[in-house]
């Protein structure tokens, strides 16, 4: 019963804290909102029984890709004038079709889980069954995101060098 | 575990930890002038104690002010995020055996989850206060808690190898068997420290705040109570980062096992663990009293081009031994 | 690397054994540090063995001070003996340099070993006149300006300071 209501909580947080992230005109006030959604969602990893996935949920996306994202928007030093630029963007004719598409998606989604007979199972997945489970049968996808970052972290090196090299006024 | 004492527990941590980090501020100036051949604020009171209580009231007596051209919002939210993220920290320090809030199987995870979270505090400060300096001090906590939490999380996954468990009780369970992960984890527990002071932006790696270079970095704009929270949330990680490294590499509750069974019978655990959590907390202060403050770009590269592999050698070391011997 | 890691090291071991020293503090309130009798602090005038004052208002005090916290004006009694009609002091200005001290050529203008000045209105720090003035002598007892001096003051005519040989009759063709 408990969990059901960190559930409901959990989800309303995250749904209303998503739809606040989407519509804020100002970047860092949307980034606070996305941060408490994904919080959100971490909790209702936990309550589904995936601690180990709710924990690298606020470890990761939380705790280390959103805080580069704040970086980054402090690095750009979006003041009134990205306010404005919000404000002309979020016309409804600009967001009008992708909401419907958004629509058709819950509506999908909805339809499955309806279909699907085993909700909320209940069961605990462990660090342990997830470590096995990634390095058993998705080493695969696993190596796959490992070479996409490896390439990604060369290509950064890559561009990071030429203006290393250009500060000492070195050429390639 | 009853639930009463589930909740004695929940407001002795709460209370100690308040109390714990207010005598801090007046603890960690008096060792300081010790170590500087100072007498430290002795005023107030007997030993100038009652200097906790006067800075609590001279914060919560000051003016609470927001600048006019800060976002509101962001500036508000800021403070709060470090003493609340530190405070949900404590939940899985294990106090004893039986001692603790809650003994999660992800309890390390937790641990690095909520210490992750406290970067915001910063970072929002930084960007909510609409300030150079305090834009800049952001900046650097930025960069500086993503890159050691790498080095945070990487070397605490030997201790993980060897006991197999992220949960900090079994942690300390198999130090009682295979002794105080400090030695077999020498390495490991050197790159926890530094990174444990660079998450906690203690003194040798201040740079968010670096008086002399960014006036006070992020909160350079904070007064009155809010100032007062990001200092309470710097005490608090103090305090949750020193009794993480007891729990995690000094075994915890448990009692040095060259000691003769006598005293390991006669001292009560908990005495352990708090003496060896204090014994932590004025290392940090010897720290701040011996160490100048690297320079930025020497931080950075200390941690990648040092720490990292370092942790990662430690790691691979760790891992062939399990595997093979 | 090695070596740079081990003098922190060394600086830790060094700084922990502080812990063990004194401290270098003085309590100052109830632990008065001891000041040398030639201290600059206060600045007092002072008066010659007979009880006069020692200042003849040449004003060179005034023109030494570097921050002109000094001001006096000069005036005479009847039988020509110069003096100062006001002397004030604005101590909120006076940096104690002790340049008026030197610059004194009668030794009135003393500094003394007292700092503690402090006032809760700033219109107290300016010290006039019967402020500065103490009944003794100072640091240089005995002396008196016009003793010295070939002033002709009262009591006392001109060749009768020590030292000072009698005034030349210039219309006298005597040797």
């Amino acid at each position: 019963m408990i969990q059901l209501g960190l559930f409901y909580m959990a989800a309303t947080i995250t749904v209303v804290a998503s739809l606040l992230a989407v519509t804020r005109y100002n970047a860092s006030h949307a980034l606070i909102y996305l941060i408490v959604s994904l919080l959100g969602s971490a909790i209702i990893f936990y309550v589904l029984g995936a601690p180990f996935a709710a924990v690298l949920e606020v470890l990761i996306y939380a705790g280390a890709i959103m805080v580069l994202f704040v970086f980054v928007i402090m690095m750009l030093n979006l003041g009134a004038a990205g306010v404005d630029n919000e404000h002309q963007w979020l016309q409804p004719r600009m967001w009008i079709i992708p909401s419907l598409l958004c629509l058709l998606l819950l509506a999908e989604i909805l339809f499955l889980l309806n279909t699907s007979s085993h909700a909320l199972s209940g069961t605990v997945v462990g660090p342990k069954v997830v470590g096995i489970e990634l390095f058993g049968p998705y080493v695969l996808a696993v190596e796959i995101a490992s070479m996409l970052l490896l390439a990604g972290l060369v290509g950064a090196y890559h561009l990071g060098r030429r203006y290393l090299l250009d500060m000492r006024g070195e050429s390639l | 575990m009853e639930e009463l004492t589930i909740f004695l527990v929940i407001y002795g941590t709460l209370l100690g930890a308040f109390g714990a980090a207010a005598v801090l501020v007046w603890f960690e100036r008096r060792l300081l002038g010790f170590w500087q051949d100072r007498l430290g604020p002795n005023r107030v009171g007997p030993f100038g104690i009652g200097l906790a209580l006067a800075d609590v009231i001279k914060l919560l007596a000051k003016e609470d002010w927001v600048p006019p051209f800060s976002d509101r919002l962001v500036f508000i939210f800021a403070p709060t995020a470090v003493v609340i993220t530190m405070l949900l920290g404590f939940a899985v320090v294990p106090y004893t055996e039986h001692l603790f809030i809650a003994d999660l199987n992800i309890g390390l995870l937790f641990f690095l989850g909520m210490t992750s979270l406290a970067v915001y505090s910063v970072l929002l400060g930084g960007l909510g206060s609409h300030n150079k300096y305090a834009l800049l001090g952001g900046l650097r906590s930025a960069a500086q808690m993503v890159s050691y939490e790498v080095f945070m999380g990487l070397s605490l996954m030997g201790v993980v190898m060897i006991s197999g468990s992220f949960s900090l009780v079994d942690i300390v369970k198999t130090q009682a068997e295979n002794g105080w992960f400090v030695i077999s984890q020498f390495f490991g527990f050197i790159v926890f420290l530094m990174a444990g002071i660079a998450e906690s932006h203690r003194l040798p790696f201040d740079l968010p705040e670096a008086e002399h270079e960014l006036v006070a970095g992020f909160h350079t704009e904070y007064s009155g109570m809010k100032f007062g929270l990001f200092m309470l949330g710097e005490y608090l990680s103090l305090i949750l980062i020193s009794s993480m490294i007891t729990t995690i590499f000094f075994g915890g509750w448990l009692g040095p096992s060259f000691l003769p069974d006598l005293v390991l019978d006669f001292v009560p655990p908990i005495i352990w663990f708090f003496a060896k959590t204090g014994t932590c907390i004025c290392f940090f202060i010897l720290l701040r009293a011996a160490i100048p403050r690297p320079r930025y770009d020497q931080l950075m590269s200390f941690g990648w081009k040092l720490l990292l592999p370092l942790t990662l050698v430690n790691l691979l070391i760790t891992g062939a031994v399990l595997l093979w011997l | 690397m090695l070596k740079a890691i081990l003098s922190q090291i060394i600086s830790l071991y060094r700084i922990c054994l502080h812990l063990f020293a004194k401290a270098d503090t003085v309590q100052y309130p109830e632990e008065m540090p001891y000041l040398a009798p030639r201290y600059r602090g206060r600045i007092v005038l002072t008066r010659d063995p007979d009880g006069n004052e020692r200042c003849v208002a040449c004003n060179l005090c005034a023109v030494a001070c570097p921050v002109d916290c000094i001001a006096l004006q000069k005036t005479e009694d009847e039988h020509g003996r110069w003096y100062p009609e006001f002397f004030r002091i604005n101590f909120s200005r006076c940096i104690m340099c002790g340049m008026c001290e030197e610059a004194c050529p009668t030794y009135s203008i003393q500094l003394t070993p007292d700092f503690e000045m402090c006032e809760y209105d700033r219109q107290n720090m300016v010290y006039e006149k019967e402020h500065l003035l103490i009944s003794g002598q100072g640091k240089y007892p005995g002396y008196s300006f016009y003793n010295v001096a070939g002033k002709a003051i009262k009591d006392k005519d001109k060749g009768e300071a020590l030292n000072e040989a009698q005034p030349i009759d210039i219309k006298s063709l005597l040797p």
